[in-house]
């Protein structure tokens, strides 16, 4: 009961913050991302290269944009991980990319979630070539989590284990807990206290 | 009134410092750089003392000051001085973080922990605080 009436608030949050952001043309959105896509790709001309820098400028966009999650949407503390996968499905989704993400899969240790993200807005006139099959095309989106995570001392490892653009019916992303980072005295100093 | 502000960042250097009034005294940038780091050891050590949980020194209230600490979740630290009697400042640093995120982090050409140069955003803190200043100024004489 409690955990589902969170899960209806943690929504109600996203649309407010979706209706506070400023919006943009989806498809220039789209064109820009292909564009860039196609130019790393002639570029790097090896698709794993590809999906790396997709992330590396993802991690660099997450980043940053954690702290407009952050000012802007209004959300409190998170209490543990749950919640947090929560608020990066229903808030952050919902506030960047206007998309309903669900959370599912947990593993039974609670370090470990898959988001369902059903309508992936990056990939609306793709079609995959056959010779670029190892392209993970929204790649980018992996990155803004990690990167995102990171500033809030989750370090996760993010990776497309679904994708519609190969066939599957929905994207999913895996996101996996490794550790809570602590940068204020390091464990050394704890210890010696 | 609004005295200074200064912003920290998570390593614990000066970012960005800025005098907000006449009546707020005059350091040299190394001074304030001081200032800076110490603010963030005595931050650290405060939250590692309490008893509880604690995030760290919020606020302080001496008889000629008034210092109040923001810290986000990314561990930035955004910092107000002003006189004493100046009613709560965590909307005035709330958005002051508002524009940190938008005209610093979205500033392609900012790298995070490094000093603020960013006119956007000074100008941002300098329209947010006039409008304050006024708007403290009308709340006194209506009192």
């Amino acid at each position: 009961m409690s955990s589902s009436s969170s899960r209806s608030a943690a929504t109600r949050a996203g649309d407010q913050a979706w209706t506070k952001m400023s919006k943009m043309n989806a498809e220039l959105f789209n064109l820009t991302y292909g564009a860039m896509v196609m130019q790393l790709i002639r570029d790097y001309e090896d698709v794993q290269a590809v999906n790396q820098q997709l992330e590396t400028m993802g991690y660099s966009i997450g980043q940053k944009l954690v702290d407009e999650f952050l000012a802007k949407s209004g959300v409190g503390n998170c209490a543990n991980f749950r919640e947090v996968a929560e608020t990066l499905a229903k808030v952050g989704f919902k506030m960047f990319l206007g998309v309903v993400v669900e959370v599912t899969a947990w593993n039974a240790e609670g370090t470990a979630f898959s988001l369902q993200v059903y309508d992936n807005p990056l990939a609306d006139f793709v079609e995959l070539p056959p010779q670029y099959s190892g392209l993970v095309y929204s790649n980018i989106l992996c990155g803004v989590i990690r990167g995102a995570l990171e500033m809030i001392k989750y370090q996760v490892e993010c990776r497309f284990v679904k994708d519609g653009l190969k066939g599957d019916e929905v994207n999913e992303i895996r996101v996996e807990l490794r550790q809570m980072v602590d940068e204020s005295f390091g464990e050394e100093y704890n210890e010696g206290a | 009134m609004f005295l200074h502000l200064f912003v920290i960042s998570r390593s614990g250097g000066l970012i960005y410092n800025k005098n907000l009034s006449s009546s707020a005294p005059r350091l040299t940038v190394n001074e304030w750089l001081v200032l800076g780091s110490t603010f963030h050891g005595l931050h650290s050590i405060a939250a590692q003392v309490a008893p509880l949980a604690s995030s760290g020194i919020e606020k302080l209230e001496c008889d000629n000051l008034k210092l109040q600490c923001f810290q986000s979740r990314t561990g930035v630290k955004f910092v107000l001085t002003a006189e004493p009697g100046t009613p709560d400042l965590d909307n005035v640093l709330h958005g002051i973080y508002e524009l940190y995120a938008d005209y610093v982090l979205k500033n392609p050409f900012y790298e995070m922990d490094m000093p603020i140069r960013c006119d956007l955003f000074q100008q941002g803190v300098e329209r947010l605080i006039e409008r304050n200043s006024r708007e403290l100024k009308k709340a006194r004489s209506d009192a």
